[in-house]
């Protein structure tokens, strides 16, 4: 019911309606809780189930997006030199040779977020919204400059947080900020059901009896998403992995093709540890 | 206390704690109140309420609410009895009159329809009527 595919249609030259596609910003105001990890996964997944994609890193002077999809060796250009003009969009956007619907516009690694015009920003979002099923942006941490622009041309959002005191507190300013007229959905990131059963984390109703927001999908916890991270080879791709499976199911839960309520990670078995394992 | 000795000697589950804590800062983050003064504000709370009615101190409980925009705050308030009264003695109830209604009604569109009881049974007091009226939001 909230995740069905919101479109607006615009007429494009030739007067034949085009559907836009929805540029959705992934934030969380605290930093390290897993906001490129998740648009990573997210856009992977979703380029899997066959819509276009493009990642756009706004985390100019920390740009990591391209490290952690594992296209690092292959960015040329970045947002600003498509900004200001030094190169086309097409010269900048990378290909994912092993999705090749989806496509990385990097951040630039040696400017700052004050370089970028708000404005600016806002109508390359536009101008990608016109050309891909989702835009998905990657949000600096915080709340300044950088946050602004990264939620400027965004009319959806991703909170995305974990089951900590400082990170829901966060999440619930970002939540503020982000106004009344974007779809704002929730993924709780980095859970670990074992702890919660002993009462020593916080469990997803606890952190959205907090937040009330539609919640997305869970995340757990998980060696997996580290191990992939080192490789540069985004989870999502990998058919065995159970996180892996859980951005998945966030994909199809964002395109519409699932509606069921989200699963919650549950606790893994004594075997389950032996043989899930990977290195 | 020993509710606070619980949690200093870390019997309570720290997720509690978590959301306990949690819960607060963000009341004060939404209300831009300190901590301490949302617990001053409860015990003022109390405080003016005991004047009246003999109140259950022990089990006493405000919460507050996100509600879309706003906060809502919530008093549980068990009363114990009602043989305390307010320094001027009341006139029985059955003294009410349509007439009188007028002062209060308007006395209620700066502040909540809570106090309203109270104003009633002060209100067929010949002198502190416009005094009462006036200050009657603050306790909500
Ligand atoms: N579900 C998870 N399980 C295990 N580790 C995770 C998980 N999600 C994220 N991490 C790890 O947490 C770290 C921070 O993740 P990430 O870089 O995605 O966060 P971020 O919110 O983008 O950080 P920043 O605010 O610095 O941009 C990384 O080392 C990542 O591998
Ligand atoms: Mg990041």
């Amino acid at each position: 019911m909230i995740n069905q595919v919101v479109q607006d249609e615009v007429p494009v030259a030739g007067d034949v309606p085009r559907v836009r596609g929805r540029a959705i910003v992934v934030t969380s105001g605290k930093g390290g809780v897993g906001k490129t990890t998740t648009t990573a996964n997210l856009g992977t997944a979703l380029a899997a189930l066959g819509a276009s994609v493009v990642l756009v890193d706004a985390d100019v002077g920390l740009r990591n997006l391209d490290i952690v999809l594992g296209l690092e060796a292959r960015v040329r250009h970045h947002v600003l030199d498509v900004l200001e003009g030094v190169v086309t969009l097409d010269e900048a956007l990378v290909t994912d040779k092993r999705v090749p619907k989806l496509r990385l516009l990097a951040a630039a690694q040696t400017r700052e977020k004050d370089d970028v015009d708000t404005a600016a920003f806002r109508d390359l979002i536009g101008t990608l919204r016109d050309r891909f099923d989702y835009v998905l942006i990657d949000c600096p941490a915080g709340i300044e400059k950088g946050f602004v622009n990264a939620i400027a041309g965004a009319d959806e959002a991703i909170v995305v947080c974990t089951p900590e005191v400082a990170a829901v507190r966060d999440a619930d300013r970002v939540v503020g900020l982000l106004g009344d007229d974007r779809k704002v959905e929730l993924i709780v990131n980095r859970l670990r059901p074992a702890l919660v059963r002993k009462g020593k984390m916080l469990s997803v109703d606890d952190v959205n009896d907090i937040l009330h927001l539609p919640l997305l999908g869970v995340i757990a916890d998980a060696p997996d998403v580290i191990v992939s991270t080192n490789r540069g080879q985004p989870v999502a791709l990998d058919p065995a992995s159970e996180v892996g499976e859980s951005y998945r199911a966030i994909a199809r839960r964002i395109t519409g093709q699932d509606s069921a309520a989200p699963e919650i990670p549950r606790e893994k078995t004594f075997l389950g540890k032996l043989f899930g394992g990977r290195s | 206390m020993i509710e606070f000795l619980n949690r200093l000697f870390g019997r309570e589950p720290s997720s509690r704690t978590a959301k306990e804590r949690l819960k607060l800062v963000l009341l004060s983050d939404h209300l831009s109140l300190a901590p301490d003064v949302i617990e001053a504000l409860k015990h003022d709370l109390f405080e003016v309420i005991s004047r009246y009615v003999e109140i259950d101190a022990a089990n006493c409980d405000v919460t507050f609410e996100q509600r879309e925009k706003q906060v809502a705050m919530m008093a549980n308030i068990p009363i114990l009895g009602m043989q305390k009264r307010p320094a001027p003695p009341p006139v029985p109830p059955a003294s009410h009159t349509n007439g009188s209604s007028k002062p209060a009604r308007k006395a209620s569109a700066n502040g909540s329809g809570t106090p309203r009881r109270r104003r009633r049974k002060a209100q067929p007091q010949s002198m502190p009527q416009p005094q009462l009226a006036q200050g009657s939001p603050q306790p909500t």
